[in-house]
């Protein structure tokens, strides 16, 4: 379809969505005023099933675990795809490439990005531990940790971010944490109780390790979401990492 | 007035996934098309979050608040969670292949990539 012809398709379509959309909007309950039961339900009785105080961490690692299963492997797949779209074939002649960043940065910057990237990987633990508690958990920790080998990225040079990043043990972590999660929901099975049921003892509330499998379950969550991101900046990164490009 | 006012979050959404779908109708550049998708997606957010909102409502965490205490809807707040992330990992996975596009074409508008070759 050519340019013209999407635009006069979407100049017809549009508005007619649009008209339709404002048609249901405006019948919506009005903003603020949300009837929905099931929120209600678990707001009420998180804290004296599983003993956690953030309802939104229950519902992911422990309600509704296998709907967030789903997703976390959606990450995995996406990342497995990645890293096979931008692989380079074995057969390709490298040569090296004219990237060098082997000298060091100003003093400044590495001055400040060392205590930077130790505040990084604090509050990335403990946001990624605390999940069961106050709002976080394994999703947005992973993200934080991921950050902390990209500081050094930027205010070291290359060889140390490999040093860090190395490819395999990145590798191994992603999927010792999609494989965790996994196990820790077929574990009940083996119990004789159905999938995901928190079978850990839930300890007392307010406590870390308190609420059973959600903790556990968000620090999996954690360690995957980390190794996924590294390994996408990684692989993106990978011509500049190893200094070898392909010969033209 | 007051209606009109009440649907707020609901037109936002409606502007970010028109700002998306826009873009990729009148897209160049397959870059510029897998962030427009990304603006077209977070539209959802808007949509999703303006429906849990509750007038009154604390954020669903019981420290310090009564566990019977009324809170904004927290399944909503759990589903855009996941989604956030997961989309992240997308928008990589797209650009991906947007590089492997030009490698194989040696174009990179979506008008250009006409036939499929293997």
């Amino acid at each position: 379809m050519t340019e013209r012809w999407r635009i006069r398709v979407f100049l017809v379509a549009g508005p007619i969505f649009l008209g339709l959309y404002c048609y249901a909007a405006m019948n919506l309950p009005a903003w603020g005023s949300y009837r929905g039961p099931y929120g209600d339900a678990i707001s009420r009785l998180v804290v004296y099933q599983r003993h956690a105080t953030d309802a939104v961490n229950a519902i992911n690692y422990d309600y509704r675990a296998f709907d967030t299963l789903g997703e976390e492997f959606i990450l995995f797949t996406a990342v497995l795809g990645v890293m096979m779209l931008l692989r380079r074939p074995d057969d390709v002649a490298m040569r090296r490439a004219k990237v060098s960043d082997e000298g060091k940065l100003s003093t400044t910057v590495r001055a400040i990005a060392g205590p930077a990237l130790l505040v990084t990987v604090l509050f990335g633990l403990y946001i990624a531990l605390h999940g069961q508690l106050t709002p976080g958990g394994g999703f947005q920790g992973g993200v934080i940790l991921a950050t902390g080998p990209l500081l050094v990225y930027v205010c070291e040079n290359t060889k140390a971010f490999r040093r860090i990043t190395s490819h395999a043990a990145i590798e191994v972590i992603e999927a010792l944490g999609a494989g965790g999660y996994a196990l820790i929901g077929l574990s009940g099975l083996a119990m004789g109780v159905p999938l995901f049921t928190n079978i850990l003892p839930l300890e007392t509330t307010g406590d870390v390790w308190s609420s059973g499998t959600i903790a556990v379950i968000s620090a999996c969550v954690g360690l995957e979401v980390t190794a996924a991101f590294l390994l996408v900046v990684f692989t993106y990164l990978e011509e500049i990492i190893s200094g070898q490009v392909p010969q033209e | 007035m007051q209606h009109v006012l009440n649907c707020t979050p609901y037109f936002v959404a409606a502007w970010l996934f028109f700002c998306g779908l826009y873009g990729l109708v009148t897209s160049r550049h397959l870059v510029h098309s897998v962030i427009s998708l990304a603006i077209l997606q977070s539209s959802t957010y808007m949509l999703l979050l303006g429906i849990g909102y509750r007038v009154g409502g604390a954020a669903p965490v019981f420290v310090g608040i009564a566990p019977g205490q009324l809170t904004v809807d927290p399944i909503v707040q759990a589903l855009m969670l996941t989604d956030i992330v997961v989309e992240a990992v997308v928008v990589a996975l797209l650009l991906a292949m947007v590089v492997k596009a030009h490698e194989k074409s040696g174009c990179v508008s979506p008008t250009d990539l006409r036939t499929m070759r293997g």
